[in-house]
């Protein structure tokens, strides 16, 4: 995974995608018997983004933030109620049928596949696009072999685990070349040797045809490790763009302190009860984030004397993507997964 | 406020939008016919895996059908009805019921998606998947032809003509099943509509008409599989009446056409929310 970044910055040059002002609302609903009222929703809410050629670019947020919302409007599935949206030169928003010449997505569903066998799925994609048989079957062999997919090859998808069959959609994704990839949440589901078949068949693209890649994604580790840039999406806004240490130096001055307590927390201990506005309380989980030297004093308070008594487990961590999220104002304290 | 990610990016970068590339060349085209097999392929073998049993049950209701109105028909103009009936009740039930059902589904769970982010020309995916239906409801339709004919004592001379009855009122009954799962804003109201229409053919098509009221009658001639009912229904005349025939099942081909439009545009209109 090192030369990832390094890849990523050697193509970086020219912008592949450019999208500006794109804003979406979905109408307020009124209720109904049962179904209860939804306000007006700001999918997405004046965002302006620039993916260059060549990187692997994340879309991060928790679940509803809105980016799905904005993959489909820049794959052309779903009109824009404002804003401009260009990938490699082609204005997606006048002609939204442009997108699926340029660009393979692999979007959250596999309904249209599920009956299909690894096999065939993969080779009507390829058809779909627009190769000829002989190419279609060839592309096929190739990518399901990269992928280590040949074994299931016979398999209908609906009998594979959720992981196999996500990477069975991956590889009709990848039949017939296309300069972008956008992927929405590729790896759920999937063991570790999944995830390093895809990522390393999205490297291989990337360093023999400069691909690009627009990645959807609530998985902050993942994000860390193979994004080259990530945009933090927060209730339909960007509300942070660069690399992902870029984005943690921003919150660098933090350490999340993490305590765990046996039963309940010992407040009659006079420094603990102090910490007790500050903290995020989950069930047993305290989780603070302060500055290194504070850190410091809280666990030598913890660790020893009354508190210890009470105290299951600790942890300290340097701050993740998802502390930049926190930092950052993003809203919704939980849909974040660290794994 | 949004950001704007090249102002952030260490070791400056070029202004907004000014080294967007030239306009690059788009990726092939998938055209019609090459596509529309590849889709119909796929379907073919997607039936092949999970609707077997219920072409069996298709089969076996018309069969049922067939013998329950041994007891209340005999022979003659009804009979003929009867049978032809039921044959084209098997390509109502999958062309129409199923068919509505699966682009309910497929609308409801995401899968259009993957179709709309294909080059691939609308009227490629519904007609593969409604021509896939169609010839899946073969085998069907012939055993009940024929076995109604031996319950009934009809002739077998001119039982070919299922060849052109069974795609024409297959396309207009797909055509159908594909608008209504298309067009309905719920899965399960695409499986009701299916269902309604075809208990429609059912009442409508395996009924004599000769005992039906008016009002039951004009929804008949309304009704897209009446046509190849009819046409199917003349051939089993001592001297059949090739010019109806013909003109049944050229209205038959006409609504075909109407109703695959129809579909294609319900498709569009379903892909692009």
């Amino acid at each position: 995974m090192n030369t990832r970044a390094a890849q990523g910055f050697r193509h970086g040059g020219d912008v592949v995608c450019v999208v500006r002002g794109l804003t979406k609302t979905y109408p307020a609903v009124r209720g109904r018997r049962g179904v209860p009222a939804t306000p007006e929703v700001r999918a997405t809410d004046d965002v302006e983004l620039d993916i260059r050629r060549g990187e692997i670019f994340g879309l991060l947020g928790p679940n509803g933030a809105g980016k799905s919302t904005l993959v489909r409007q820049l794959t052309g599935l779903m009109r824009p109620d404002r804003g401009s949206v260009r990938i490699l030169g082609h204005d997606i928003v006048r002609h939204p049928e442009r997108a699926s010449r340029i660009l393979a997505y692999l979007g959250q569903e596999s309904t249209a596949l599920d009956d299909l066998t690894v096999s065939l799925a993969a080779e009507t994609t390829g058809r779909l696009r627009g190769l000829d048989a002989r190419r279609a079957r060839g592309e096929r062999d190739d990518v399901l072999d990269e992928l280590g997919l040949a074994p299931l090859a016979g398999r209908p998808l609906r009998k594979l685990s959720g992981g196999q069959r996500r990477l069975a959609c991956f590889a009709a994704a990848l039949v017939g070349r296309r300069p972008l990839l956008v992927l929405d949440e590729p790896t759920t589901g999937m063991d570790p040797v999944a995830r390093r078949a895809v990522w390393s068949a999205v490297d291989r693209r990337r360093a023999e045809h400069g691909a690009t890649v627009l990645l959807v994604t609530h998985n902050v580790i993942e994000a860390e490790t193979v994004l080259d840039r990530v945009a933090v999406l927060d209730r339909g806004r960007v509300i942070a763009c660069d690399t992902p240490s870029g984005l943690k130096e921003q919150v660098a001055g933090e350490v999340r302190v993490d305590l765990v307590w046996r039963e309940a927390a010992p407040l009659h201990v006079p420094e603990v009860a102090a910490l007790r506005d500050r903290v995020v309380e989950s069930g047993r989980r305290w989780t603070l984030r302060l500055a290194p030297e504070e850190a410091r004093t809280v666990v030598a308070t913890v660790t020893g004397g009354a508190a210890f008594a009470a105290l299951d487990d600790f942890t300290l961590a340097t701050p993740s993507l998802e502390d930049v999220y926190l930092a950052l104002g993003g809203a919704v304290r939980q849909g974040l997964v660290k794994a | 406020m949004s950001v704007v990610p090249a102002d952030v990016l260490p070791g400056g970068v070029p202004a907004v939008g000014a080294a967007e590339p030239e306009t690059a060349e788009l990726g092939p085209r998938a055209r019609l016919w090459p596509s529309l097999a590849a889709v119909y392929r796929a379907q073919l073998s997607r039936a092949r895996v999970a609707r077997i049993p219920l072409l069996f049950v298709a089969t076996f209701q018309s069969v049922g059908i067939m013998i329950l109105m041994r007891g209340v028909v005999d022979g003659g103009g009804e009979a003929r009805a009867v049978v032809a009936g039921s044959a084209v009740l098997v390509v109502a039930f999958v062309a129409l019921n199923l068919l509505a059902q699966y682009f309910g589904q497929l609308r409801a769970g995401g899968g259009l998606d993957h179709y709309a982010t294909l080059p691939v020309p609308p009227a490629a995916v519904v007609l593969g998947a409604a021509g896939a239906y169609a010839s899946f409801t073969v085998p069907g339709t012939v055993v009940t032809a024929v076995f109604g004919c031996a319950l009934f004592g009809l002739p077998l001379a001119h039982l070919w003509v299922l060849i052109a009855v069974i795609p024409l009122a297959g396309a207009a009954l797909a055509g159908l099943g594909a608008a209504l799962g298309l067009l309905a804003p719920r899965p399960e109201l695409a499986t009701l509509l299916g269902q309604l229409g075809m208990s429609a053919a059912l009442l409508l098509g395996v009924l004599p008409p000769e005992r039906m009221p008016e009002a039951v009658r004009l929804a008949r001639d309304l009704l897209p599989s009446t046509y190849g009912v009819e046409a199917f229904a003349r051939t089993f005349a001592p001297h059949p009446d090739w010019a109806l025939v013909l003109g049944d099942l050229a209205v038959c081909g006409v609504v075909g056409v109407l109703s695959l439009a129809v579909a294609t545009w319900a498709y569009r209109r379903a892909a692009v929310r």
